[in-house]
């Protein structure tokens, strides 16, 4: 669930470089102000076993094939780039019937046709060129580079807000004050919930500040929110509790230092939404992490309030290329968010102990369907 | 009572001397064996022509995995529309359509889903029917009677008596392992195959609905067509020996497919479709195990080796009620269990019985968590199968050692004609 320092993925520039390629849907005909195809639409004939195209070569931009099927089979049209990509397709071409599609071949190279009698296999293939200098892009690049900004600038201020709870929080623990420990435990947490996917990325200092007792590794102690968790809610104070707390606020000062001073890119934005949505399904929902306070369904609100967080700095970018993804993560956004505020209590949630498993149930349907349509969005960001 | 003589029935067709060989037993076999061999290949020679790994259309005027020769695997769902969006479901229904008839013909479940939607795209299509076949892959929608409430306005569409299923005598029904508001049976000769179209379409369909439970099918229980030989379900026994097959067009028209005076007005949608019972049926697996072989054939009412019906040689022999037997007392005893599901006993009642044998592991104290998963196909639930199992429920020896704890009831629209949908008719 880490995201990969920054280097480690694409770069934003090479990603950037990418996204002129566009295009991945079927029948839009999205024109992105590329050069125009001057030859008029591209006939392709294809039967059983043979698929013609009329001409292998077009300037950048976009361009339009009219697919005849003469086959008897059900036939498809692929256009491929490097590595099998699919770039766009029609399906479902029946025998006799005609259909067009304009696909956006913004990048010179070597493509692939290939028609798919029978729908299935490799397709029989055909090189096609793609001639002249790359279309421009767009204003989507621009709009990615201001979701980084504002999704880095999120982060920061989250960092803040997570020194701040957490050292109110260790003051408590560190005056005996078991009770007021207590009200501030889930609250503390919530900022490093949020920031999750960058706050975790950063070596031993994950395991120190949120490892549970089960996961620690070996020769690793036993520290962090979760051991003064047990502390407060099971075992009592202990002896070492004071230094445990120290210790965290360290550790804390160090991940608040680093989160500040993160570089991201818009991959990385839309992989942590992600990540953090598959945190909940796997950790909050299930109400693992939190085994002794049950403050779960706060760690569950700050993992969501991160994952939309990062959707919402993507939103102008995704809104350009894909209006229909944003519109299927906005309702399934509003479900989740009703089947969640169904367990606010006060300013914050009822205990996990307080779900039956139909609550259980209703919150990871809601979550599936969230989770399905926010996995989309990497591949449309990097498009 | 077991069987008489060590020659099973495939051994004796296939030695290709099958008509001869069957003629010599007629005086004790019957007749209707013996037709069966005259009028089309043996089963034995159709089961050598059958090509499991070929696909089966999906189009047509009836929703085929219904009178489709029964695959050897299956994985059905029951759905719990999420959504009250009518637009949003005829969408999702969509979708599935035309995600089921590209995994019917064995491709992906979306074009280049595998691999094709580059390395930061999440594939569309799960892959772990890659590289496999077709696989005689059938996919069958069905819709419950809770869909047809006031949330997509359909509730005139409702046939008329088509309802859950009333309570019958000893059900222990396990609320999450009933009903649903869509079912979907995705049956295959090949496992990963029938797991994959069911993976993929619940992934299609988060956000429109939610799965309320599913169940795994390891091996049929019953022929649907004369060219399968009849299959053992998990008590040990040939099952389904009796059952409608999809050679008699005449019987199914009559017992199996909606017919347009049934669904007048608003239902008429449903005409060439089908009603589904699903029933989880728990086996003491146990228990019969440890039960003598007299007691189990007299259960059943059949032999355990050869499936021939008590007081007959063969298993395709004519079922005789009223055959005595040495000791004066009826061969097929009063509660044997194909004695109560007989047509003859129910009236001429018949139903198209499709069932797979399951088994869930193991349950908390030791013992398996197998039976069958009893499907059935009939043109008026309420008129066919609701009979049958009262009549079964009341005195069916077989109940001490099975439990049903789980029921649905699914009305199959019509098949899908190209460029349709599922349940378009309905819809529109």
């Amino acid at each position: 669930m880490r995201i990969a320092p920054a280097h480690a993925v694409l770069s934003a520039a090479l990603l950037l470089g990418i996204a002129a390629c566009g295009g991945s849907d079927s029948g839009g005909g999205k024109d992105t102000g590329g050069a125009k195809d001057t030859g008029g639409a591209i006939a392709v004939e294809a039967t059983d076993t043979e698929c013609k195209v009329s001409r292998t070569e077009a300037p950048a931009g976009a361009v339009e094939f009219t697919i005849t099927n003469k086959g008897t089979a059900v036939n498809e049209f692929y256009i491929y780039g490097e590595g099998d990509r699919v770039l766009g397709e029609v399906e479902n071409i029946t025998p006799g019937l005609s259909r067009s599609f304009t696909v956006q071949l913004s990048e010179p190279g070597t493509y692939q046709t290939a028609c798919k009698p029978g729908m299935k296999g490799d397709g029989i293939r055909g090189d096609f060129t793609v001639t002249g200098s790359t279309s421009a892009a767009g204003d989507t690049d621009a709009k990615l580079t201001a979701a980084v900004t504002a999704y880095e600038k999120y982060v920061a201020t989250e960092a803040d807000e997570l020194l701040e709870n957490t050292e109110e929080f260790t003051a408590a623990v560190k005056a005996g004050d078991v009770a007021k420990a207590k009200s501030l435990y889930a609250v503390a947490r919530s900022p490093w919930e949020e920031i999750e996917p960058v706050a975790e990325s950063f070596g031993d200092l994950d395991p120190r500040i949120d490892g549970r007792e089960d996961v620690v590794d070996d020769g690793m102690a036993f520290t962090g929110y979760h051991r003064l968790e047990k502390d407060l809610w099971k075992d009592g104070l202990q002896k070492d509790s004071s230094a445990i707390a120290d210790q965290l606020l360290a550790d804390v000062l160090q991940v608040v230092a680093k989160a500040k001073a993160v570089e991201l890119n818009p991959l990385q934005l839309a992989n942590g939404s992600k990540a953090l949505l598959d945190e909940m399904a796997t950790g909050k929902v299930t109400g693992e992490e939190e085994r002794y306070s049950h403050t779960d369904l706060y760690d569950f609100a700050a993992n969501y309030e991160g994952s939309k967080q990062a959707i919402a700095a993507l939103r102008p970018a995704l809104q350009e290329r894909d209006p229909e993804l944003v519109k299927a993560i906005d309702a399934r956004f509003a479900a989740l968010d009703e089947a969640l505020d169904a367990h606010r209590k006060g300013d914050g949630f009822v205990s996990y102990t307080d779900l039956d498993a139909a609550d259980v149930k209703a919150l990871t349907v809601a979550l599936d369907a969230v989770s399905e349509q926010v996995a989309k969005v990497a591949g449309v960001v990097a498009a | 009572m077991t069987e008489q003589g060590g020659l099973t029935r495939r051994g004796i067709l296939g030695v290709g001397a099958g008509a001869a060989l069957t003629g010599a037993f007629t005086g004790v076999a019957g007749t209707y064996a013996a037709r069966r061999a005259e009028a089309a290949p043996s089963p034995a020679e159709a089961a050598d022509r059958y090509d499991p790994a070929a696909p089966v259309p999906f189009h047509g005027a009836h929703q085929a995995g219904i009178t489709t020769p029964a695959q050897d695997r299956m994985h059905f769902v029951a759905l719990d529309v999420t959504t009250d969006d009518r637009q949003q479901l005829i969408s999702t229904l969509k979708a599935w359509t035309r995600a089921a008839e590209r995994m019917t013909a064995g491709a992906e479940a979306a074009p280049g889903g595998v691999v094709g939607g580059g390395p930061y795209g999440v594939p569309q299509d799960t892959g772990e029917a890659y590289d496999l076949e077709a696989s005689g892959l059938t996919i069958t929608i069905g819709f419950g009677p809770s869909l047809f409430d006031d949330r997509f306005g359909l509730a005139d569409r409702r046939p008329e008596g088509f309802e859950d299923l009333p309570a019958f005598r000893g059900d222990d029904l396990d609320a999450a392992r009933c009903g649903g508001d869509i079912g979907i049976q995705a049956c295959a000769n090949d496992p990963q195959v029938a797991v994959h179209a069911i993976r993929n379409l619940v992934r299609i369909g988060f956000g429109t609905v939610s799965v309320r439970w599913s169940q795994l099918g390891f091996g049929r229980t019953s022929s649907t067509s004369t060219s399968q030989v009849t299959a053992r379900n998990m008590f040990g026994f040939k099952d389904g020996t009796n059952n409608l097959k999809a050679e008699d067009p005449a019987a199914l028209a009559e017992h199996v497919w909606v017919q347009p005076d049934d669904v007048p007005g608003k239902a008429a949608w449903m005409a060439g479709g089908s009603y589904l019972v699903a029933r989880r049926i728990r086996m003491h697996i146990e228990v019969w195990d440890r039960t003598n072989l007299q007691e189990q054939e007299q259960v059943i009412g059949r032999t355990k080796g050869q499936g021939a019906p008590l007081g007959q040689r063969q298993e395709f022999d004519a079922v005789d009620l009223a055959k005595k037997g040495t000791d004066g007392q009826p061969a097929i005893p009063e509660t044997a269990h194909i004695r109560l599901a007989s047509h003859e006993h129910l009236k001429g009642i018949r139903l198209l019985r499709r069932g797979y044998n399951f088994t869930d592991g193991s349950d908390g104290v030791g013992h398996l968590d197998a039976g069958l998963f009893f499907i059935a196909f009939c043109r008026d639930a309420a008129k066919q199968f609701v009979p049958m199992q009262k009549a079964l429920a009341s005195k069916d020896a077989l109940n001490e050692y099975i439990e049903h704890n789980g029921s649905a009831v699914f009305a199959c629209p019509p098949g899908v004609r190209r460029g349709g949908y599922w349940g378009e008719p309905l819809f529109s």
